[in-house]
């Protein structure tokens, strides 16, 4: 019986709004806004024979694998440091991390045009400096992109990590090194691989929500570095052809739900809900 | 002429002033009016709650700063209706959030002109005005009314404001004489590869490419021309802007040194000192905006809104505020020298000297250019 109300929810907040959109993939789109319920496949026909839309898929997995993989490398280390620091007021170290979320998505990815434009920070710092005789070309572009991206996603993959770490019992570490290991060794044999279903947590997150995201490409990048998420916004905000929109946005449901089911049929998903709750 | 409740008690008032009516027959008439409010059943409640604001959504930054400042704060202050604001940098978003609310959710839109009318207009979400209750309508431009009229007899929108997309440059780096002998074509100038900018609208493209192919924008004759031009301009473009605040940013920030442009953009960004100057081409793409009432909305109280707003001494004040002309007949109101200044002003009164879009041909094609565009910007 506690079971219903969550089925309720479900049903009405997650399996209902993907049935819908599921069902209008099959309408026909009439005009720019004006569409007919006269059911057609010509959505799903457009989308598997034109290799415009299978390029960007690829595209979008691409840049989601790159942002999710630097994360990982980057946001280990200040997960490890938190972990193993001895700095009594470990709280305010976790609290400066979720500190950004108290700042709005958009305006922490327009920062970036202020740190990176051609009269950005940098460029004026290295001008200055003399280092440079013309502004680097550091905006509007993949690596821009990517950027925004990471200064996004990190915080969820050290929290991931974090609480994969904090799951270790310290007690291996000192038996390690009670037989020998360096401290080096240690975290390699004993304190990495036990960290591993966190980072995997980490790593699906980040490439779920890097590869879902159009915000930041939007801001960042130029047209070219758009992501599928772009295209959706595109075919139904800018073309508000809504049987297409709804066809790519199920693609991509389908595509990072098929990841996300890999992940959960080899490591669980508790391990995301345990970062998640910090 | 339907009235609405703010006017009927204004009236009320007046007569009462006058001497018409007694302080009790006065004091009666209101406190009637009072009770009926106040003792009716909850829908009726909500239904007179609900004139009690209009939601107007419009382009946000400097143009909806002066509407706000000229026209919808001292209207609020004259009638007690307050005017809830929502912005947009794009319609189709707004289209978009339309098609997804209910009948009255959104009331009165600061549209595109006519090429978007026609949007509202297929999707069934426009009402119908009640022309005599907007009496300012007779000051508007006729040759801005027209178009509205041929597509549907019955308004449900009224010209309010145009401007040109034309060419702005940093005077820093393009001299005015170069700007002027180049035109339209510096959108194309290799020279500034990496420095061009550019509106992230179909139009505007295909717009600017017809000139630089000699093709006339309301009847092109070869659309393989006009979408290499449109990807040399990509390949030669920054970033393609997609609301007015972000032009002024890639402006003012000297991200880009060249793009198309929005005249009164240009002329907040020049009012505020910055190096930018601004000519329109020949063929220059003009437009005009116009207020929209939507399907559901409470029609007496956005008409009275929109009567106010096209009050000369309101219209004028919100021209010079937004930096773009108003609707307002020049050869019928005496308008102020500063807008006579204004890009794209038309002294005339015909518009001849302005090159629309045509409504129906550009409709036509609206659906497969914009598809087209968008695979174009993205690298395709």
């Amino acid at each position: 019986m506690l079971v219903a109300p969550v089925l309720v929810l479900l049903i009405f907040f997650l399996v209902l709004p993907i049935a819908v959109m599921a069902a209008y993939t099959f309408f026909t789109f009439v005009t720019a806004g004006v569409e007919t319920s006269a059911l057609t496949t010509a959505n799903w026909h457009e989308f598997l024979t034109d290799s415009y839309y299978s390029g960007f898929l690829l595209k979008t997995l691409r840049v989601g694998a790159i942002t999710a993989t630097l994360c990982g490398v980057l946001g280990y280390f200040p997960a490890y440091f938190i972990w193993a620091t001895t700095f009594k007021h470990k709280w305010l170290l976790l609290l400066l991390l979720i500190v950004p979320f108290w700042i709005s998505f958009t305006i922490r990815t327009f920062s970036w045009i202020n740190i990176l434009g051609e009269q950005g920070v940098i460029n004026v710092a290295l001008l200055k400096l003399g280092i440079i005789n013309e502004p680097l070309p550091m905006l509007y572009n993949e690596g821009a992109v990517i950027l925004g991206m990471l200064h996004f996603l990190l915080p969820y993959m050290i929290l991931n990590v974090y609480v994969s770490l904090e799951s270790i019992d310290r007690t291996l570490i000192a038996a390690a090194r009670s037989m020998g290991c360096t401290s080096a060794q240690a975290f390699r044999e004993v304190t990495l691989p036990l960290s591993l279903p966190g980072l995997a947590a980490g790593l699906l997150l980040c490439f779920v929500l890097a590869a879902g995201s159009y915000v930041t490409p939007q801001l960042l990048g130029s047209g070219r570095d758009a992501l599928f998420g772009n295209l959706i916004y595109d075919t139904i905000m800018g073309e508000l052809n809504w049987p297409m929109g709804a066809t790519l946005s199920i693609v991509l449901f389908v595509v990072l739900g098929f990841f996300a089911a890999i992940y959960t049929r080899y490591m669980g998903m508790s391990q995301i809900v345990k970062g998640l709750g910090g | 002429m339907k009235l609405t409740n703010s006017k009927r008690l204004e009236r009320l008032h007046d007569r009462y002033q006058n001497g018409d009516l007694s302080r009790r027959t006065f004091l009666t008439l209101t406190a009637a009016a009072a009770a009926a409010a106040g003792l009716d059943m909850p829908w009726m409640r909500q239904a007179l709650a609900a004139v009690e604001e209009v939601r107007f959504d419009g382009w946000g930054g400097t143009v909806q700063d002066a509407i706000d400042k000229y026209a919808f704060k001292p209207y609020t202050t004259k009638t007690k209706i307050k005017v809830v604001q929502g912005t947009f940098g794009d319609e189709d978003e707004i289209i978009t959030k339309i098609k997804t609310a209910k009948p009255g959710d959104y009331q009165v839109i600061h549209s595109s002109g006519v090429n978007y009318y026609i949007k509202y207009v297929n999707a069934g979400l426009t009402s119908e005005i009640n022309e005599a209750n907007i009496p300012n309508m007779a000051n508007v431009l006729q040759p801005m009314i027209d178009p509205f009229r041929k597509l549907t007899p019955k308004l449900s929108a009224v010209p309010y404001d145009y401007g040109t997309t034309g060419i702005a440059y940093n005077t820093k780096v393009i001299s005015p004489e170069e700007a002027k002998e180049k035109g339209a074509a510096l959108l194309l100038d290799k020279k500034y590869a990496g420095k061009v900018g550019g509106y992230d609208d179909m139009t505007t493209r295909v717009w600017y490419a017809a000139l630089a192919t000699g093709q006339d924008p309301n009847n092109l004759k070869d659309m393989d021309a006009i979408w290499a031009k449109v990807r040399e301009t990509r390949d030669l473009a920054k970033k393609f802007w997609s609301s007015g605040a972000e032009l002024m940013d890639l402006l003012s920030k000297g991200e880009i040194v060249v793009t198309d442009a929005w005249s009164g953009r240009v002329a907040a960004l020049q009012d505020q000192g910055a190096p930018i100057g601004y000519l329109d081409p020949a063929g220059s793409y003009a437009w005009m905006e116009d207020m929209l009432i939507l399907k559901g909305s409470p029609m007496a109280e956005c008409e009275e809104l929109i009567n106010f707003m096209l009050d000369p001494a309101t219209s004028i004040a919100v021209a010079e505020g937004q930096s773009y002309p108003p609707s307002l007949d020049p050869t019928k109101v005496k308008l102020t020298e500063k807008i006579e200044k204004l890009p794209a002003f038309d002294k005339t009164g015909t518009m001849k000297a302005l090159t629309f879009a045509d409504p129906v041909y550009w409709a036509t094609n609206e659906d497969a250019w914009t598809k087209q565009w968008n695979r174009i910007s993205k690298g395709a």
